[in-house]
C-alpha cells in the first residue's frame, strides 16, 4: 500500500471498567478511500472498536492513529474537531424525536458552526441523496426503520466527512433494504470517502468483494473472509 | 457574519426557543425571580423617596453663631463674609444684640429680669441656614466656624437630623440583607432550572457531543437561559414596582393635602430598569454556571 494509511491501530487494547477486556493486541491499518467491514458476532467488540476512532473511548494501551493524529493520547479539547472529520452512524441511531428530519441533519453543521443558508442547502443535498428530502419537515419518529437508517447516513454525512463510520447500519433491515443501505454507503466510499462498517451480516461483503476485519472475543481472528482490496 | 457570532447567535436563538418551548414554566420562573427582586427594590425605593421626603418636610438645620462680646462691626461683617463663602450654607441672618435684647423684652416674664440690667449681655449672633440635612457635613461645618475669630459659641442642634440618618440607614441595611438573601434565591432558581434543562436536553447535548460540538457550545445557551431569565425577572420586578408605585400614588395624593407637601413616590427610571436587568442577569449567568459546571461534568469526556 503505497499511501500513508488513514486510520492505523498498533497493538490496542481496551479494557471497560469492572475489567473486562472488550479488545486485545489490536493490530490493523487502512488506507483512505478504503471500504473495509468489521465482523464477529455480538460482542466481538466491532462497536469498541469503531468507538475508539471516535475517541468515545479510549484505548488502554497501543496507539490509534487517525488521519495522522494519535487519537489515543488526544486532549479532550481537540475531540470535538476529529469528530467533525467523521461521520458516525451509531448502532442505537441516536436521532432526535424532539425535531424534524431536516434538524436533524443540519445539527452537525450547526455544531461546527456553518452559516445557515449553506447549512440549509448542505442538509437538504444530504437528504436528497438517501431519499428522504421530500420527508425534511416529518418528524423522525414517524419514519419506517430503513427511512431512519437513510436518515441517520444523511447525518454522517452531511458535514462532508473523509471517514464513515457506520455501527450495524443494517440491523433489523429486510435482505433489500440491508443492500441498499450498503449501497448507499459504497456510493459514498465510490467518491473517495474511506468507509468502516460493523456487521454480523455476511451477505453484502460476498457481493462487495470488501476487505473485512474479523473480530472474535476482542481479538483479530484469522478469518476465511478475509479479501483484500479490490484492485 | 463570522462563525463567533454566528455561534452566539445561535446559542441565543436557541435559548429564545427553549424558553419559548415551556412558556408556562418560564413565564412561572420568570414569576418568581420577578417577586424575588421586586421586595428589595421596592424596598430601595421607598428608601430614596423617603430620604428625599425627610429633606423636603423637615426646617433646614440651622446653626447659631454667636461672636464674642468684644466683637465689632467689621469684625460681625468679616465673620459673616466667611460664612457666605460655605457653598452649604443657604442663608445668613444677622441677629444685632440690640435686636436679640428686643426680642427677649417681648417674652413674658423675662422682661422683667432683662429691665433690671444696665448693659446689654447679649453677643451679636448669626442664624445660619444649611440648603443639606447631612450630619458629617454639618459636623464639619460646626467645626469650622468654631475656628473662626471672634466666635464665641456655636449652637447647633443635629438630633432630629441624626434620628433620620440612621432610620434610613436601618432602612438601607434591611433592603441590602433581603437583596443579598433574594438574590441568593434567585442563583438557587437558575440552578434548578438549569438543572432541568440539562436532563430534558440530555439526548441533544449528547448527540452533540458525539459530532463533533465543543464544551463552550454545549454550554453556551445554558449561560444565555439563566442570564436572560434573570434580565426578564428583573424587568418583571421593574414593572411590578412601578405599578406599586402607580397605585400608592393615588392613595398618597389624598394625604398630600394633609401634609401641604408633594407626596407622590417616584418611580424607577430607565437607568435603575437597566441596573436592575443586568444586575440579575448577572445573578441568572452565575446560577446557570454552577449548574452547568455541577451537571455537566460528568460526561464532558464524551
Ligand atoms: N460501556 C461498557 N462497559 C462495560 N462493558 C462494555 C461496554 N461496552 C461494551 N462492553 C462489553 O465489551 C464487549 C464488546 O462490546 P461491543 O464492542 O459493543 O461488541 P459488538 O459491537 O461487537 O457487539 C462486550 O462483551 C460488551 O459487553
Ligand atoms: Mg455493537
Amino acid at each position: 500500500m503505497s499511501a500513508a494509511p488513514i486510520i492505523s491501530f498498533s497493538q490496542v487494547c481496551k479494557r471497560y471498567p469492572g475489567g473486562y477486556e472488550a479488545l486485545s493486541d489490536i493490530s490493523f491499518t487502512i488506507a483512505p478511500g478504503e471500504m473495509v467491514f468489521v465482523t464477529g458476532a455480538s460482542g466481538a467488540g466491532k462497536s469498541t472498536l469503531l468507538k475508539l476512532i471516535a475517541a468515545i473511548e479510549r484505548a488502554n494501551s497501543g496507539t490509534v492513529l487517525v488521519g495522522g493524529q494519535n487519537v489515543s493520547a488526544m486532549r479532550s479539547g481537540g475531540i470535538p474537531f476529529l469528530r467533525r472529520n467523521l461521520g458516525l452512524v451509531f448502532q442505537d441511531q441516536k436521532l432526535l424525536f424532539d425535531r424534524s428530519v431536516f434538524d436533524n441533519v443540519i445539527l452537525p453543521l450547526q455544531v461546527s458552526g456553518h452559516a445557515y443558508r449553506d447549512a440549509a442547502r448542505r442538509a437538504r443535498a444530504a437528504l436528497d441523496k438517501v431519499g428522504l428530502l421530500e420527508r425534511e419537515r416529518a418528524n423522525p419518529i414517524t419514519l419506517s426503520g430503513g427511512e431512519q437508517q437513510r436518515l441517520c447516513i444523511a447525518r454522517a454525512i452531511v458535514n462532508r466527512p473523509s471517514i464513515l463510520l457506520a455501527d450495524e447500519p443494517t440491523a433489523n433491515l429486510d435482505a433489500a433494504y440491508a443492500e441498499l443501505i450498503v449501497d448507499m454507503v459504497h456510493s459514498f466510499n465510490q467518491v473517495g470517502v474511506t468507509a468502516l462498517i460493523a456487521t454480523h451480516d455476511e451477505r453484502p461483503i460476498a457481493r462487495l468483494r470488501a476487505r473485512t476485519i474479523a473480530l472474535a472475543r476482542g481479538r483479530l481472528a484469522a478469518s476465511p473472509g478475509t479479501v483484500g482490496p479490490p484492485a | 457574519m463570522n462563525a463567533w457570532l454566528r455561534h452566539h447567535w445561535l446559542g441565543f436563538s436557541q435559548t429564545a426557543r427553549r424558553l419559548a418551548a415551556t412558556p408556562l414554566a418560564s413565564l412561572l420562573n420568570v414569576a418568581v425571580i420577578g417577586v424575588a427582586l421586586a421586595l428589595p427594590l421596592g424596598g430601595y425605593v421607598l428608601l430614596v423617596n423617603l430620604q428625599a421626603f425627610s429633606r423636603d418636610i423637615a426646617t433646614d438645620p440651622q446653626v447659631s453663631v454667636f461672636l464674642a462680646a468684644d466683637a465689632g462691626k467689621n469684625d460681625a461683617a468679616e465673620v459673616e463674609k466667611r460664612l457666605r463663602a460655605f457653598p452649604a450654607v443657604r442663608a445668613v441672618q444677622f441677629v444685632g444684640k440690640e435686636q436679640a435684647l428686643a426680642s427677649l423684652k417681648q417674652r413674658p416674664g423675662v422682661a422683667e429680669l432683662v429691665a433690671t440690667l444696665q448693659d446689654n449681655p447679649l453677643p451679636d449672633a448669626f442664624v445660619v441656614t444649611l440648603g443639606q440635612a447631612e450630619t458629617a457635613l454639618a459636623q464639619a461645618l460646626e467645626r469650622d466656624i468654631r475656628m473662626m475669630p471672634k466666635v464665641a459659641h456655636v449652637q447647633a442642634d443635629w438630633m432630629w437630623m441624626r434620628r433620620v440618618e440612621s432610620a434610613l440607614r436601618f432602612g438601607r441595611t434591611g433592603v441590602a440583607l433581603v437583596a443579598a438573601l433574594l438574590g441568593f434565591g434567585l442563583v438557587a432558581v437558575t440552578f434548578n432550572t438549569i438543572r432541568l434543562q440539562i436532563l430534558t436536553q440530555r439526548e441533544e447535548i449528547e448527540v452533540s457531543r458525539l459530532i463533533g460540538a465543543t464544551d463552550a457550545y454545549i454550554r453556551r445557551p445554558f449561560y444565555y437561559l439563566g442570564a436572560l431569565q434573570g434580565a426578564l425577572g428583573g424587568g418583571a420586578a421593574l414593572a411590578m414596582v412601578n405599578a406599586g408605585i402607580l397605585v400608592l400614588n393615588r392613595d398618597l395624593s389624598g394625604l398630600a393635602g394633609l401634609f401641604g407637601g408633594n407626596l407622590a413616590l417616584e418611580p424607577l427610571g430607565a437607568a435603575d430598569g437597566v441596573a436592575v436587568a443586568a444586575f440579575a442577569a448577572a445573578l441568572g449567568w452565575i446560577g446557570s454556571f454552577l449548574s452547568v459546571s455541577r451537571h455537566l461534568q460528568k460526561n464532558s469526556l464524551q
